[in-house]
């Protein structure tokens, strides 16, 4: 795909990041149908339909030169945002491999990936970069490798080692999550680190997910859909910088709705690592105002309906206790409750 | 879990290590880089028979640096039901086979501060790919290898450049033994602890090391049973609506493949518990083979692991 970046958007003060019609068509709606409920809704991270968030292993869109400087102005406000333990270090390197391989084999017009022997020398057009270095040296880079290839790529990138059956959160970039915090999770067994998510614990996701996870593949990377809503297209609604944004959920009105309340939907990857055997996990999130949603009547419809049925639990899990009924009556004349056909498509 | 995804490899190397282990070296038919893995990794090999498919697991004891080929070694099993045979006498330079991308059902542990690797007979290869990882790393590590007798040590030369002060070789001819309590009695703490050996080596290593003490977390370890041959039995599938017929020197899971129907595994050699499947119903017994399930699920008669196990019985139906 050939996209317009769009480098000066921002995600904080004049917030004025905006999707085109395009991006709109394309975003990954995660309701197949008019109700949600938890479920292990993992599938193959096979490519999708041209033009989709899935076409490709890992998406570059309109936003990638803006959010890559969101993620630098994050950093330096706050470094603990990239943290890798020691024994991370061949995890960090088979990341920044997938990283490279995957955009340079999906967007040769943007970037380029030369691989003699050890000696690797990548170029990133879009953010003006070259970069020669030595594959398993760290001292060739500016950075550690984790952290020098997540700053040029969208999402955020957390890396388990997997030992004595379980998988432990050890390293990551962690700077447009969704009220998580990485320093506080780093560390973490699977079911720590999932701890503050009701009802899934007794309903068994995590242990079906976890043994899922332990069994996963090389060449055979899987993804699903989460979502939340986050008020203003805020990228970094961390847990340390809640006085920053905490606040803004009390802001809502029926005036303001419409382009400041977004649904935030995350394209979970994971991924097998060649040399430490270990798995990345993706989060790359998408936001979408509820009047840019509104353009697609089906989307206005399902959206309604979730909302309006969500269980108790999530809709404080998810933070939308405060402005729930407000989105549920800007989108009510948008449904004459007429059936949606099922899937997330347009229509 | 199916693995469509295999890659097709050309045998560009063979040789006869010892009276009855040969080494084969794996390049892609097309000429590109071999995926990457970790030390302790292995591939299931494809290996079209004339008459059937074998699936066998072979731990990579290559460099996981070097991609260019693959490494595997087989030893010629004495009661095969055809893979090692098929590899020993069917397989030359220029035989093409299928592989599986690696899995390592036998990782060792990044937080470990000392390894000690213990293998018996073939049992090296696993450990050859784990030194050349803790060589990279630069972690302290002891490989003790017990083998019958001088002619059947595979591999010595290269343990001995990569690791001659840190290896200890024991020949059963010579009277020699690895003395388990001594090694497991005098380790710092933070060590692991990695077998992989006959069944009665890794049985010994496992009651010694709970004597002693030590954490389950640190003791590691990886046998692949080949699926003993036994007698013939019919299963109905009941999700597919099939029978299917065992004949007594293929697998249970070899004969629903070969039916058609897909069960999800890792190992073929009844480690991973990817393959374990539901008995709806059974009259007769089932033969556990595998070192997955527990003693109350073996002794339940509701669940087997179709890789290695079997039955004897009028009937069996599967969950499948």
């Amino acid at each position: 795909m050939n996209v317009a970046f769009k480098p000066d958007e921002t995600f904080r003060d004049d917030f004025t990041f905006r999707n085109t019609p395009e991006a709109i068509r394309r975003f990954p709606l995660p309701f197949p149908e008019d109700k949600y409920m938890y479920s292990v809704n993992i599938e193959a991270h096979r490519p999708g339909p041209h033009g989709s968030v899935v076409e490709f292993a890992i998406d570059v869109d309109e936003h990638y030169v803006a959010e890559c400087r969101e993620r630098a102005l994050v950093l330096k406000e706050d470094p603990m945002r990239f943290q890798a333990l020691p024994h991370m270090m061949s995890a960090q390197w088979d990341c920044l491999e997938l990283i490279m391989e995957s955009l340079a084999r999906d967007y040769p017009q943007h970037f380029t990936l030369d691989r003699q022997g050890s000696q690797w020398a990548w170029t990133n057009r879009p953010l003006g970069i070259q970069q020669s270095f030595t594959f398993g040296d760290p001292a060739t880079l500016p950075q550690q490798p984790l952290e020098y290839i997540t700053r040029q790529v969208q999402g955020d990138w957390v890396v388990m080692d997997q030992r004595e059956g379980d998988l432990w959160a050890e390293a990551g970039m962690v700077t447009t999550q969704a009220d998580w915090s990485l320093n506080f999770d780093i560390g973490m067994s699977f079911k720590e680190w999932h701890g503050p998510v009701p009802l899934a614990h007794e309903m068994g996701v995590f242990d079906r997910a976890l043994k899922y996870l332990l069994g996963l593949r090389l060449n055979e990377p899987v993804r699903r859909l989460n979502w939340t809503m986050t008020v203003n297209p805020r990228l970094d609604t961390s847990p340390e910088m809640y006085p920053k944004w905490g606040t803004d959920r009390a802001s809502v009105t029926p005036e303001n709705v419409a382009d400041k309340v977004h649904l935030r939907v995350e394209l979970q990857g994971l991924w097998r690592l060649p040399r430490s055997n270990g798995i990345v996990f993706s989060v790359r999130g998408y936001l979408i105002s509820m009047r840019e949603l509104a353009t697609i009547p089906k989307w206005a419809k399902r959206v309604h309906r979730v909302l309006r049925e969500l269980h108790p639990a999530l809709v404080d899990y998810k933070g939308l206790t405060r402005y729930r009924d407000t989105v549920v009556e800007y989108l009510a004349p948008f449904d004459d409750g007429s059936p949606t056909s099922s899937g997330t498509a347009p229509e | 879990m199916s693995h469509a995804d295999t890659i097709p490899v050309r045998v560009v190397a063979v040789e006869q290590v010892t009276p009855q282990i040969k080494h084969f070296r794996l390049a892609a038919v097309d000429g590109s880089r071999l995926p990457a893995f970790s030390g302790g990794s292995h591939i299931i090999v494809v290996m079209n028979d004339v008459d059937r498919v074998h699936r066998n697991p072979y731990s990579l004891l290559g460099v996981p640096a070097q991609l260019e080929t693959y490494e595997i070694a087989v030893r010629r099993m004495e009661q095969s039901r055809g893979g090692s045979h098929f590899m020993h006498d069917s397989v030359s330079v220029g035989s093409t086979l299928e592989i599986a991308h690696p899995v390592n059902l036998f990782g060792l542990s990044k937080i470990g501060r000392k390894h000690i690797l213990i293998a018996g007979g073939v049992g090296i290869t696993p450990i050859l790919g784990q030194m050349e990882d803790l060589h990279q790393d630069g972690v302290p590590y002891e490989i003790h290898y017990s083998v019958r007798a001088p002619e059947h040590a595979a591999f010595l030369s290269r343990l001995q450049q990569r690791a001659a002060d840190r290896l200890k070789v024991y020949y059963d001819s010579s009277g020699h033994a690895i003395d388990f309590d001594g090694l497991l009695s005098t380790q710092p703490l933070g060590t692991h602890f990695y077998v992989c050996g006959p069944a009665g080596m890794i049985e010994v290593v496992l009651a010694k090391a709970r004597t002693w003490g030590w954490p389950e977390s640190h003791i590691h370890w990886e046998q692949f049973s080949a699926p003993p041959a036994g007698e013939a039995f019919d299963v109905h599938l009941a999700k597919s609506r099939l029978d299917v017929h065992v004949v007594p020197d293929q697998s249970l899971l070899e004969s629903i493949e070969a039916a058609g129907v897909e069960v999800p595994y890792l190992c073929r050699g009844g480690v991973c518990g990817f393959c374990r499947t539901d008995v709806l119903e059974l009259d007769g017994e089932l033969i556990h083979n595998d070192h997955y399930l527990s003693d109350e699920e073996r002794a339940s008669g509701r669940v087997i692991m179709p890789c290695v196990s079997r039955a004897r019985c009028k009937k069996l139906v599967l969950d499948l």
